[in-house]
């Protein structure tokens, strides 16, 4: 199937990228392509067929809830752009 | 002193020939006068490599070394090492100095290898030549107008020119031995949950797992060994028991069954790769293996498959990169939104951007059942095709890649036509198995890979077969002439 525009926008709004008007035509056009060669999936009949999520049949392991790591939020908050008195700074969301 | 192989290094230096430091000062030499050209390290630790040499001569000096205490590694610039730069190949970690170690790097750090950079690669792991790196493209030392591969295009040619003996690389869909392949290395990928994701960046998590590049199979279980086993860090470290691998290759090839899938000999192969794997296949005959035809009726599909299931959990894992906790934040910003937004685009290159928005697309409602689901009951479909055939076989063998290197900007406009090229590495991905692959002549003097993939935690099987094709083949030892070498 291809793509038109508005899809193309509308899933950009979800990823939370910023797309430029050039730059959506040119995507649109890929990923058109990209979900036309996806479509050769509905060659096999797959009904029936449970979906694998991963390649090892392993249950998710549970451990005993005790603190196992130190804070170091300052050494980590270092990567950050901006923080203040240990907070994430980021423009104003509430008038 | 760089013509050595890891295990010739080792006895060197146990033997007292050189010292550590020596070693170390040499192959940083190498890549001051070549990295220019080939672009293969984006960071190099200097100071750090010559503190680790002087320390691991110490440990020699005492007779408490490991066989890789004082070698020269390289990691591949998506693990993290604690105060050093560890950027992804991405604007967006441009400036990211790691606030800890991955466990395979304090498992290498442990055993005192000597780490002397961090190696370039397509941004996020996302690539099969190279080329999508904010720092520019790798070049092949065999031949600088052409690709490395990818993603770990820059740990594959930086071992091939010999700028370091080896090097960590990861593998999300053929990012060990693609590039492995069309640099005349030997990479190696264990089976997924093998070595721990801790401290790794996230591309694809059912997917990912690192894997090692280097001159031999033998050099190669050497450093696998010394990395893999359980890690509580990791949710899906596997806990099945790490089998010994270093100095465990011997043995011979009677006997063996090799399955040889005919999807793998299909349209899309050059002719040049195929005669070169043909050779390889008859080289294993010669020595007493069998070969047996297997199918594998699913495996066309696993390339869609494929780049449905990665780019989903893409979309999933970049989540994070949010212009806020850590990486690129746009100047600016008129509100929350707009820091989001502007932050992922302006940090994120094109072919990151369009997985995570293909990733996006295919879990969105009204379409995750048409296509995430999908190919996730594809995926099963081409597990049980490789478990079927391993109930006749011991190994299947192939080639790692259609083509030999291919010129730098020859597919970048084409995205499918990229992806295509990951056909013969990217079902053995989905399955988990592990798989190297190995140097098996030229073809108009580039390297071609031979890709040997065993069954769930059998890569000494794997290795094994590749260290006895070594010890009657000399491929492995061929090296890159010219500026690139």
């Amino acid at each position: 199937m291809s793509l038109t525009r508005e899809q193309v926008e509308k899933i950009a709004t979800l990823a939370r990228v910023e797309l430029a008007a050039d730059v959506t035509t040119e995507v649109t056009e890929n990923m058109s392509r990209i979900i036309d060669f996806f479509d050769t999936l509905n060659d096999v009949d797959t009904d029936g067929v449970a979906p694998m999520a991963h390649p090892l049949d392993m249950t998710q392991r549970l451990r005993a809830d005790e603190v196992s790591e130190h804070n170091e939020r300052d050494k980590f908050q270092q990567s950050s752009a901006q923080t203040e008195g240990g907070l994430y700074l980021v423009p104003k969301v509430i008038e | 002193m760089h013509r050595l192989s890891v295990l010739e290094l080792s006895r060197g230096l146990a033997a007292g020939d050189f010292s550590s430091v020596e070693i170390t000062r040499h192959f940083l030499d190498r890549i001051g006068s070549s990295n220019d050209l080939l672009n293969a390290f984006i960071t190099v630790t200097e100071e750090r490599a010559l503190e680790q040499a002087a320390a691991a001569d110490q440990r020699i000096k005492q007779g408490t070394a490991h066989a890789l205490t004082g070698i020269p590694i390289a990691h591949k610039d998506i693990l993290c090492v604690d105060g050093v730069r560890t950027t992804c190949a991405s604007k967006m970690l441009e400036s990211f100095v790691a606030p800890y170690s991955a466990t395979v790097v304090e498992k290498l750090d442990q055993v005192g290898a000597v780490m002397l950079g961090k190696t370039n690669m397509d941004e996020f792991a996302m690539g099969s030549s190279n080329e999508n790196s904010c720092f520019g493209p790798v070049r092949n030392p065999w031949d600088v107008s052409r690709v490395p591969g990818g993603s770990s295009g820059g740990s594959a040619a930086a071992v091939a020119a010999r700028l370091v003996p080896i090097s960590t690389g990861t593998d999300t869909g053929g990012s060990v031995r693609q590039p492995a392949a069309l640099t005349g290395t030997t990479g190696i990928k264990p089976t997924y949950g093998r070595i721990s994701r801790y401290g790794m960046i996230a591309f694809a998590s059912s997917l990912d797992q690192a894997g090692v590049i280097g001159q031999s199979a033998a050099d190669a279980a050497l450093m696998l060994e010394t990395m893999c086993g359980f890690d509580t860090k990791d949710s899906t470290s596997s806990q099945q028991p790490v089998e010994a691998l270093h100095n465990e290759l011997e043995g011979d090839l009677k006997g063996l069954r090799i399955g040889v899938p005919d999807v793998f000999f299909a349209e899309g192969l050059s002719d040049g790769v195929k005669a070169q794997v043909e050779a390889a296949l008859n080289v294993f005959e010669s020595q007493g293996a069998t070969l047996l035809q297997v199918s594998l009726p699913h495996l066309h599909l696993s390339v869609p498959a494929y780049y449905v299931v990665a780019p989903a959990e893409c979309s999933s894992n970049l989540s994070r990169f949010d212009g806020v906790r850590f990486g690129h934040r746009c100047d600016n910003p008129k509100d929350l939104d707009d820091l989001y937004r502007r932050s992922r685009s302006e940090g994120f290159g094109p072919e990151v951007l369009r997985r995570i928005l293909t990733g996006t697309f295919v879990l969105s409602a009204g379409y995750y059942d048409a296509y995430y689901k999908k190919a996730q009951r594809v995926r099963r479909l081409i597990n049980a095709d490789f478990q079927q055939a391993f109930e006749q076989v011991d190994l299947i063998m192939g080639p790692t890649s259609p083509t030999t290197a291919f010129p730098l900007g020859e597919k970048t406009d084409d995205p499918v036509s990229m992806y295509l090229n990951d056909i013969y590495t990217v079902g053995v991905s989905l399955a988990g198995l592990p798989a190297a692959s190995i140097p098996c002549g030229l073809s108009e003097g580039l390297p071609v890979g031979l890709h040997i993939i065993g069954d769930h935690f059998c890569e000494r099987k794997v290795l094994s077969a590749g260290h006895q094709f070594q010890q009657v083949t000399d491929f492995h030892t061929l090296r890159p002439e010219g500026e690139g070498a």
